[in-house]
């Protein structure tokens, strides 16, 4: 329970230093977002009537104060250029990000175990090397790139997938799932090639211990062996990459979002640093960072719970 | 796998490597002489990779571009080795101490970052560019090297020939540097190995939403940007550049395995 | 839930059993950019005006396909003799979306927030000759000038002079609210703003019930949006290269036309040596405008010579003056006694700018210019450009329709001065008679052209596209909009 608390505590220091970072480094990003937003014909007091309707006539330290007492009770600000709640327009992007995000790293999954078991139990084979070669093209790809080839053959010439946007939820599970389909595929590939050797080498550290020889020592038939005992504690390390990779991909799906031109949480963060938004940039990251932090303390808790050692 | 592995590994980064030293004194063609009249040219005896929308070789390109991505990833893993391993060795020195304390949340605190989105904003700031973009994946790399180095050193600490060399009256700082760093060279080859070809990808993503190196200097991932419109009419532009990323960074990937299996008999089967 | 989705279930099948009856009536059209707010009177966005001007909100006048003026809200509007005061007549019956009739006080509400000391629009300068706004009744409106002007309907037809209600002034950002022929639906921030038709539209109704903007902001996107038939049309295709394969497929028709776009290399001319003309022709001279249309455009673009519209009645074809010679650039160089030149070029990101800028760059390496070139996002080109004026060359196309006159701006970021502009500029202004229009216009272009205040490069070309079927889209823009007023599907 210490353990737990300690971590907790660690947990708020990242994020109340991460915020100060956060808004520090955004706020000296140069550009101003009234003249963007106004253009290249507005004469200055417009633009000065514009910084004053925005609040930005007020100093760091207040705007930073006024920032993060907001976010506590839920209030993240309104954004510059949009005028709308940033909460609500991240809630919105959420609904697309958090299920790309899922898809992905379920096909991941999907993927990643068979060829891993397969690698696993012959290992040495031709299954193995092939699957191991794979993993390696897998991970050496740029996603943005594969991407790419993917809109070519599946959109462009087949047309079986729409090559980018969001028809939003209403519009049916489907139709949705559908546009997610072609952006998961090209960011499930490198993360699949990742947990597949994950899988691989830590189904065989387990294999390799004393208790799997004295199982198949005593009779147990070798792949039952595999399935019952050595897949069951291999799992530990696979959900931990499992779990950090699901942050990753909420964060890391910029480009990928940008290729599909889907309206999710890194696309909206990149269009907002574009446009000087800086009440979104801020929030966004601050939410990813939450995001981040909180797995990371959540697989500490299970590493901590399942082998009490780690509770130094 | 095990015998092709390392012999492929080798092949390509040499290959790379080579492509990217001749390019210092020579190319095919001028990369930065434009000829719109020849443009979106398919492979041929005198253009082996074609060209690009304005008529510059492809090829040429490709290689001026390998060394800017090389050199990119090799300062950067620079950056990483030389703050990160101070700081893990300082932290694995004294541990609990507050300067440990300090290492290990300032690791909590980068990697809680999303690297892409930090990167993005550095360049925001300070204009685009090989430089920003050098200081960007550096950035992410120190952590890396830190919490890899203090939690070997940690373990290097224990055992006996360190213990001999406290006896002796060494300093910490002494034992740090003669005897707890010579036996983490190997493990840092191996990770500065995957750094570095991890540096390329995030240099190819950087340069391809115009972030990295700035025109007329070629930069792979901003040739996979600035084709991707024409991979419709000439597949050629945009399947090349794609494909010297995937060979540099496969190469470096099997090189880092392999190397990793002949100095690091711990780690013989990945983590 | 699962009662939401049985409805669903059903209006889907009878929308589509609807439509496999009678020609569609509704239409996806793609965009590059997002706007950043719907309310064309706070924001200078081309974006805003091109999902709104025409559909959603209505001025007094508007501009034709053509680019002409067309009566809008008003019916009809006199002048004075002494060219002081315009008075318009109305449309009676005319309401917001919300209910609210529209009459002369919603009027002078519009054109007093729009030049009020506090006011947020862009264009404040449209509406600076205005003195006071009169309501005469209902349905007629004074309007009174400082100054006698011709220029007031033109001055009212752009998209930041359209007429809003007080009552729901404030919200027009998220919730536009005018008295076009569409009513706005709904925004999916990042994908796409839905309108609907206004039925109870005081004008023609119009033919299609729905339309979407969807914003698609990768040139490849685009392409594989519309091959993929995401997207009906896409009236400002962002990569002119895909414009041939759109023409060779029996799917789609290319819409090519004309922009108001001026697209020069500007030339900072208050710093040195770019203060000297003989450098700022020598740099003219070393441009090959050909080169840069078919490398950076794929073709699709018109030479300029000057600051002018070529499609233009007053435009003056002065692209021989600057032609391409790069021995003349060279001795203009030396002439000015400048060696070893290396300038700055920063570029904005639409692709005429940044392809445009590596063959420029390649272009004047030929005659000795060195260029280190910079790529900047429209904030940072903002910042440093426009307002810091600190730069030596950059590529920008000015899409705004007739406006040589900000070379009578002095702090405009090339910072051109002179007085024997300006005074010609100051003329036009009140100038009615339109052969001494004509006059002044062609001095205007010959004078910028002759001083080489920046390098002219190209009208930039509208490289639009639509599917099979899909017409009455505008060819040309005249101004930045996506007018839907007239678009329908053939059977």
């Amino acid at each position: 329970m210490s353990y737990a608390l300690r971590r907790l505590t660690s947990l708020l220091v990242t994020l109340v230093v991460a915020s100060v970072v956060v808004f520090v480094v955004v706020e000296v990003v140069p550009g101003d977002p009234a003249s963007y937003m106004l253009g290249l014909n507005a004469s200055p007091d417009t633009v000065q009537a514009l910084r004053t309707e925005l609040g930005l006539d007020q100093t760091g330290v207040a705007r930073w104060f006024d920032w993060v007492s907001g976010m506590l009770v839920g209030d993240f600000g309104v954004s510059y250029t949009y005028r709308t709640d940033v909460a609500s327009m991240v809630v919105d992007r959420i609904a697309v990000s958090v299920p790309l995000a899922l898809l992905a790293l379920m096909l991941a999954v999907l993927i990643a175990f068979p060829a891993g078991l397969v690698a696993a139990s012959r290992r040495g084979g031709v299954a193995d090397t092939g699957v191991m070669g794979f993993t390696q093209i897998g991970i050496a790809i740029p996603n943005f790139w594969f991407a790419m080839l993917l809109v070519l053959v599946f959109s462009v010439h087949l047309r079986w997938f729409p090559s980018g946007g969001f028809p939003g939820w209403e519009a049916g599970l489907w139709p949705a799932l559908k546009a997610l389909t072609l952006p998961a595929i090209a960011l499930a590939l490198p993360q699949a090639a990742i947990l597949a050797r994950v899988l691989r080498s830590s189904l065989l550290d387990t294999l390799g211990e004393d208790y799997i020889r004295t199982a198949r020592a005593k009779g147990l038939s070798s792949r039952a062996a595999l399935w019952k005992h050595a897949l069951r504690n291999a799992m530990i390390p696979v959900l931990t990459i499992v779990g950090l990779q699901f942050s990753f991909l909420l964060a890391g799906a910029i480009i990928i979002e940008n290729v599909f031109y889907l309206p999710g949480l890194g696309r909206l963060v990149f269009q907002a640093i574009t446009s000087r938004d800086l009440v979104v940039v801020e929030s966004v990251v601050m939410l990813l960072v939450f995001a981040v932090v909180l797995v990371t303390y959540l697989v500490d808790l299970a590493y901590a719970w399942v082998d009490p050692r780690l509770r130094r | 796998m095990s015998r092709l592995g390392p012999a492929l590994g080798t092949l390509l980064v040499t290959v790379v490597l080579v492509t990217a030293l001749i390019s210092l004194v020579w190319t095919p063609f001028d990369v930065e002489q434009l000829n719109i009249g020849n443009k979106l040219q398919s492979p041929d005896a005198t253009h082996w990779l074609g060209t690009d929308h304005f008529g510059r070789d492809i090829l040429s390109m490709l290689m001026v571009g390998a060394r800017l991505s090389l050199a990119v990833a090799m300062v950067a893993v620079g950056i990483g080795v030389g703050l990160g391993v101070p700081l893990g060795l300082l932290a694995a020195a004294s541990p609990g101490s507050l300067v440990d304390e300090f290492v290990m949340r300032l690791n909590d605190l980068v990697f809680a970052f999303p690297a892409l989105v930090i990167a993005i904003l550095i360049t925001a700031i300070h204009g685009p560019g090989a430089i920003n973009a050098i200081i960007a994946i550096g950035i992410f790399n120190v952590p890396v090297f830190a919490r890899l180095t203090r939690g070997a050193a940690l373990s290097l600490w224990t055992r006996e020939f360190v213990m001999a060399a406290r006896v002796a009256g060494k300093g910490a700082a002494r034992i740090s540097v003669e005897h707890i760093l010579p036996n983490l060279a190997n493990l840092l080859i191996v990770q500065a190995t995957i750094q570095f070809s991890l540096g390329i990808l995030a240099e190819a993503g950087l340069s391809y939403v115009g972030l990295g190196a700035q025109p007329p200097l070629p930069s792979w991932g901003r040739m996979l940007a600035e084709s991707q419109t024409l991979i419709s009419i000439s597949p050629h532009v945009a399947v090349f550049p794609g494909l010297a990323i995937v060979v540099t960074v496969l190469g470096l990937n099997l090189l880092g395995d392999s190397l990793r299996d002949r100095l690091d008999p711990r780690l013989s089967h990945e983590r | 839930m699962s009662f939401r989705r049985h409805t669903l279930f059903w209006a889907l099948l009878a929308a589509g059993v609807s439509s496999a009856f009678a020609a569609r009536t509704d239409v996806t059209i793609g965009m590059v950019l997002e706007p950043p707010n719907l309310d064309p009177t706070g924001g200078a966005a081309a974006a805003i005006d091109e999902v709104v001007y025409a559909n959603v909100f209505e001025g007094l006048t508007r501009f034709g396909p053509d680019g002409s003026v067309l009566p809008g809200l008003a019916e009809s509007w006199t002048v004075s003799d002494d060219g002081m005061t315009y008075t318009f007549a109305l449309h009676s019956g005319v309401a917001f979306h919300d209910g609210e009739a529209f009459t002369a006080d919603d009027v002078a509400f519009s054109l007093d927030r729009a030049r009020a000391d506090d006011s947020t629009n862009a264009q404040k300068a449209l509406f600076a000759n205005i003195d006071t706004v009169e309501v005469i009744d209902d349905t007629t409106v004074n309007i009174h000038l400082l100054e006698p002007s011709g220029n007031l309907p033109f001055n009212l037809a752009w998209g930041d002079a359209v007429m809003v209600d007080a009552a729901s002034a404030d919200s027009l950002a998220t919730a536009p609210v005018g008295t076009g022929p569409f009513r706005f639906e709904r925004w999916v921030q990042g994908d796409r703003v839905e309108i609907v038709r206004n039925d109870n539209y005081w004008g023609e109704p119009v033919a299609l019930e729905k339309a979407s903007f969807r914003f698609i902001s990768e040139p490849t996107a685009a392409f594989s949006a519309m091959m993929a038939g995401d997207v009906d049309a896409f009236p400002n295709f962002p990569a002119p290269e895909n414009i041939p394969q759109f023409e060779a497929d029996p799917r789609f028709n290319a819409i090519v036309g004309s922009t108001e776009g001026e697209t020069i290399l500007a030339m900072n001319n208050a710093s040195p040596p770019l203060d000297n003309v003989l450098v700022r022709r020598a740099i003219a001279h070393a441009i090959d405008r050909s080169a840069i249309i078919d490398g950076a455009m794929f073709g699709f673009g018109t030479p300029i010579g000057t600051h002018f519209a070529p499609h233009h009645p007053d435009y003056v074809d002065l692209t021989e003056d600057s032609a391409f010679d790069p021995e003349a650039a060279k001795a203009l160089l030396e002439e000015a006694g400048v060696e070893e030149l290396t300038l700055s070029l920063k570029l904005p990101p639409p692709s005429y700018a940044r392809r445009g800028g590596e063959i420029i760059a390649s272009q004047l390496r030929e005659v000795g210019i060195n260029t280190d070139i910079e790529n900047l996002e429209w904030a940072q080109w903002l910042e440093q450009v426009f307002k810091g004026k600190d730069f030596d060359l950059t590529i920008v196309s000015h899409t705004e329709p007739m406006d040589i006159g900000i070379y009578a701006r002095p702090d405009y970021y090339f910072q051109y001065d002179n007085p024997v502009f300006q005074a010609i500029i100051e003329k036009l202004a009140t100038e009615t008679d339109a052969a001494d229009r004509s006059t002044l216009l062609n001095a205007a272009q010959e004078m910028i052209a002759g001083d080489q205040v920046n390098a002219y490069l190209f009208q930039l070309a509208k490289t639009g596209v639509a599917s099979v079927g899909l017409t009455g889209l505008w060819a040309n823009s005249p101004t930045q909009a996506n007018d839907l007023t007239g678009v329908s599907w053939e059977e």
